[in-house]
């Protein structure tokens, strides 16, 4: 048992960088060896009122953690529950200028479940906590 | 004499009790899994982000509870049997992986069909969905491995090996979602602050997972009845070879629960996928288990006394 505990410990902490499937805007910010041709996943939230659809159909907005944004180019099909305050996953590259320009956008939900009705009722009482907070941008449980 | 749980460790006495408690366990099955249906696909609200896609989730997450929890069994009859010698317990780790097995792949048929449309993706190796993957593997090389060898106890030794080695896999796929950044959101029932899902929609999960739940003991006890005949078959010569067994917007009219709100092309196949594997599955334990026992019957009397 001990000699399993070792090894679960040794084998998490080879794959703490590499399991990581996306990095949040400030780590990214951070991390200038990110520039260039490498393929990336930026995760975060669309920050409300960032989102233009040019008349070309490319769309744009800034995915931020409350800390940092990152402007965002995107051509393409966008998933159903992508809107302003979700938090998404943009795959794609970060040019010298911080722009991501993204070939697949995944939107991510989180852990909370409730009937439409329930979301306006808290909504109207004003005990809504907000658009789902991602993992990357709230404070961690 | 007293009674332990060495004295149920006994196949023949085990199975007495399996054999008496299966009716209950089948109606029970019955009940719940139509109960919960009628829950999850009419009677529960869609959700205020996922609409009507949400109810795949009433399928997908009692699978995947199942494919951890079966995994326990099949570890601890592995347990019971390479420590204590048990042969009960290397039965019922093998009549049980293959319905493991089953729910992971449902796990992860399931939630391919509501990742494309809620994330936009059928499948990403994040950490938890590589790791329930990994899990599948686990099931597929423990029934594997026991079959690898002419030997079956040295086959039935090195499987159980594997599977206790595999445990190291269940609080990674629990716990992967806290750990590292994923796609997969954290979980919503089984956490610290209670469950972050609203009642209405709870009740169908929970009472979904009960039938699953009696599933499992359903056609665990009829597999483990089949292994049981297949042993005493073999221990008798009869079978040389390895028989096949191992091997509150309501939704108000009809047209509307058939479309599930535009979402038809991703709710229907995840029930059907899931009921149809888990009929499959019952079915063929069930042909398994009868043709075996049959077999047995009709053994000449004093053959099997022995």
């Amino acid at each position: 048992m001990i000699a399993l505990g070792g090894a679960t410990g040794l084998i998490l902490a080879a794959f703490q960088d590499n399991v990581t499937y996306f990095y949040g805007p400030s780590d990214l910010h951070a991390q200038t060896a990110m520039v260039g041709t490498r393929l990336i996943r930026l995760g975060g939230l669309v920050t409300p009122g960032s989102v233009r659809h040019d008349a070309t159909g490319a769309i744009q907005f800034t995915v931020g953690d409350g800390k940092t944004e990152i402007p965002v180019h995107y051509r393409g099909i966008l998933p159903d529950l992508f809107r302003e305050g979700q938090g998404i996953i943009a795959e794609g590259r970060i040019n010298a200028n911080g722009i991501f320009t993204a070939t697949t956008i995944l939107a991510k939900h989180d852990e909370t479940y409730m009937p439409p009705e329930v979301a306006d009722a808290l909504k109207r009482a004003g005990t809504w906590r907000g658009e789902p907070q991602d993992k990357s941008a709230g404070p961690k449980q | 004499m007293t009674i332990t749980f060495h004295h149920f460790a006994n196949p023949t006495r085990a199975l007495r009790v399996a054999k008496a408690l299966l009716p209950f366990s089948l109606a029970a099955m019955s009940v719940f899994l139509g109960w919960g249906l009628w829950l999850a696909l009419y009677a529960s609200p869609p959700d205020y982000q996922q609409g009507e896609a949400v109810r795949i989730m009433y399928v997908h997450v009692p699978a995947a509870w199942m494919a951890l929890f079966v995994y326990v069994v099949v570890a601890a009859g592995s347990i019971s049997f390479l420590i204590w010698r048990h042969p009960l317990g290397e039965l019922i780790a093998e009549a049980a992986a293959p319905i493991g097995a089953c729910f992971t792949a449902l796990a992860l048929v399931t939630g391919s069909l509501w990742g494309q449309p809620m994330w936009g993706t059928w499948w990403v190796w994040d950490a938890r969905l590589t790791s329930v993957l990994i899990l599948f593997f686990l099931y597929l090389g423990y029934m594997g491995l026991r079959n690898a060898f002419d030997d079956p106890v040295k086959g039935g030794r090195a499987a159980s090996l594997l599977a206790i080695i595999g445990t190291i896999n269940l609080p990674i796929i629990k716990f992967s979602v806290d750990w590292w950044n994923t796609l997969h959101q954290p979980a919503s029932v089984m956490r610290l602050g209670g469950p972050t899902i609203h009642p209405d929609m709870l009740w169908p999960l929970l009472i979904m997972a009960a039938g699953f739940k009696f599933y499992f003991l359903s056609v665990g006890i009829i597999r483990l009845r089949n292994q049981v005949a297949v042993r005493r078959l073999q221990t008798l010569s009869i079978l040389s070879a390895s028989p096949s067994s191992r091997g509150a917007v309501r939704l108000s009219s009809v047209a509307p629960f058939f479309a599930m709100g535009g979402y038809a092309f991703y709710v229907w196949p995840a029930y059907g996928v899931t009921f149809g594997m888990l009929a499959i599955l019952f079915a063929t334990s069930v042909v398994a288990m009868r043709r075996h026992e049959t077999a047995v019957r009709r053994l000449p009397s004093a053959q099997n006394a022995s």
